[in-house]
């Protein structure tokens, strides 16, 4: 029975999609209340999660699923994010006729399946979870059903991903079968350097990873699904399950395989340049702000591996406070973009933005501080997040990595100040209507306030983070 | 009689597997069969799965096997439904015509 009561939140979450279905089912045009029960049912599984005692460090289920620090601060910060996307997507699905009461409930139950991945620690688990969090995120991609973009990038993603999960599936059953368990800590216990077969079945897992956080060279599919799913879902998309399978990265390579560390470190550093790389290069030739934001987290996913790569606890908390401040500035930028609205049409390209400055010099500001911080321009909460990166990665020594990464950076960072260019000394436009939400107009607020004031108390999260211990 | 080993199992299915991803990468023609193919990478890690459970006589590879099982259907499902959704909007399914998202 004590089991139980650590996984109260996802017994609550579970329990609250079936309500809702149940409810969204019975009761005729109930899609407003169903959104806003479930933002509020969301807000009440983080309590329930604040509610476990701190550093509890405890398995359940014959050790098959683990409640410590690392889960309940990404579980957390998923349920944060979750709710946020859900209050400020309600104007958009309105206006493009998918306000159904099926959105909240699937992104309820991808994150449901993004906190049993978060805890997983057992193959069988991690895989439900994984797929839990993929099957509602197909349809979400897909969900404004009238339109072809959407479709399409609906039957991408879901091919892509399910090869994904093969791909990982093929590498669970070789670690199955040379290690003999499904359990994250017998794998470790039994793991032996000199074995090839499990290096082979590692391979196989981080390949699926690197597709499900759109990394290079697993990355084609995020550029297409980011542009044509709606924007609302691309938001969700671009943050949500970062966090969720950064913790599954996290927890993969530090937990069964960190005797192993020499193998699949090359391959987390050859990830995260590519990555870095890439991102930068390929954002530089795009015109829509949705393909822009694609190519923008596939090189921020470059710089959270990097910390991931250096193999110790200061590296792990570094790529943690990198995903943070990642989120906080990913959602920042997209309400931004659901405030590009005009005669009951969204604008997603860089030139509806230009001269945006001399209508909404609101807009425009926090914008700017918005992409700033994107690029890593101190004193905002993006310099910090990549100095903390590149910290830990220069204490252990890895100059190659941590030179390619500044490079990279200096790269991405024309994008960005093209976008405030042309924001600032274009052409101007018509105005964009200005009867925003009230989250809209909070969400912009809250994140411009919390990139601009990060400096002020940056050892705040530091030390939330610096609580999170693996090894 | 030859005795049938273990690495007779996971050779097997390493050929289904292989099948699998290669009928995603080189069929041009049919979303269908991008659906095949994904199944059968599924079930050549149910092969592997069963066949490292007996051979470990450890119940769990089969007990995983069944959580695969499910959840191949519940994707084929899902899968089944987008590709009804995107062919009333294009009225294909060919491969070489999902192109509208480029760049």
């Amino acid at each position: 029975m004590n089991n139980l009561n650590f996984i109260l939140p996802e017994i609550f979450i579970s329990l609250t999609i079936m309500f809702l279905l149940v409810l969204g089912v019975f009761k005729k045009k109930s899609s407003s209340l169903v959104h806003y029960l479930s933002m509020g049912f969301l807000l009440i599984t983080g309590i329930l999660i604040l509610n476990n005692p701190l550093d509890l460090n405890t398995t359940l289920f014959n050790g098959s699923y683990i409640i410590d620090n690392l889960s309940s601060f990404m579980k957390i910060l998923t349920i944060l994010a979750g709710s946020i996307v859900l209050s400020i997507s309600r104007k958009y699905l309105k206006l493009y006729k998918i306000f159904l009461i099926e959105y909240p409930i699937l992104i309820l139950c991808s994150i449901l399946g993004m906190m049993v991945m978060i805890s997983s620690n057992d193959l069988m688990v991690f895989y439900i979870g994984l797929e839990l969090q993929s099957l509602a995120l197909y349809v979400l991609a897909s969900f404004n059903r009238e339109e072809l973009k959407s479709s399409e990038s609906g039957v991408k993603y879901f091919v892509l991903s399910a090869l994904s999960s093969g791909l990982l599936l093929y590498g669970c059953s070789l670690i199955y079968g040379f290690s003999g368990s499904t359990n994250f800590n017998i794998i470790s216990d039994s793991i032996n350097p000199d074995n090839y077969t499990l290096t082979f079945g590692i391979v196989f897992i981080l390949v699926g990873l690197a597709f499900k956080i759109s990394a290079v060279p697993f990355h084609m599919w995020a550029p297409d699904v980011y542009e044509g799913s709606p924007t609302s879902v691309t938001l969700f998309f671009s943050i949500v399950p970062k966090v969720a399978a950064l913790t599954v990265f996290i927890r993969f390579l530090y937990v069964p395989f960190i005797n192993l560390i020499d193998q699949w470190q090359t391959i987390i550093i050859f990830i995260s340049i590519a990555s870095m790389i890439f991102g930068a290069v390929a954002a530089i030739g795009q015109k829509n702000l949705k393909r822009l934001v694609a190519y923008s987290s596939i090189s921020h996913i470059g710089y959270t591996l990097a910390g991931l790569a250096v193999g110790n606890n200061e590296g792990i908390q570094s790529s943690i406070v990198y995903i943070s401040i990642y989120i906080v500035m990913n959602l920042g930028l997209f309400t931004c973009l659901l405030m590009m609205k005009r005669n009951d049409q969204y604008f997603e390209t860089i030139n509806d933005l230009s001269g945006i400055s001399k209508n909404h010099p609101i807009l425009s500001i926090s914008l700017l501080f918005i992409l700033f911080s994107l690029a890593g321009i101190p004193p905002l909460a993006g310099f910090f997040a990549k100095f903390y990166v590149f910290k830990s990665v220069i204490e252990e020594s890895m100059y190659f990595l941590a030179i390619v990464g500044l490079l990279s950076t200096v790269i991405a960072s024309f994008y960005y100040l093209r976008i405030i260019k042309v924001m600032y000394f274009d052409q101007e436009k018509e105005k964009y209507d200005t009867d925003h939400s009230i989250s809209l107009k909070l969400s912009l607020t809250f994140s411009t306030l919390l990139i601009l004031l990060y400096f002020i108390f940056p050892s705040k999260l530091v030390e939330i983070v610096s609580r999170i211990n693996i090894i | 009689m030859i005795d049938i080993s273990l690495s007779h199992y996971l050779t097997l299915g390493v050929i289904i597997f292989t099948i699998g991803v290669i009928g995603i990468f080189l069929n041009r023609k049919n979303i269908i069969v991008i659906l095949m193919s994904i199944e059968l990478i599924l079930l050549s890690v149910n092969i592997n799965l069963v066949a490292f459970s007996i051979f470990l006589n450890d119940i769990s590879g089969q007990i995983f096997t069944l959580f695969i099982l499910t959840v191949a259907a519940a994707e084929a499902a899902i899968g089944l439904a987008i590709i009804v959704v995107y062919y009333r909007n294009s009225s294909t399914i060919r491969v070489e015509e999902i192109n509208k998202l480029k760049g």
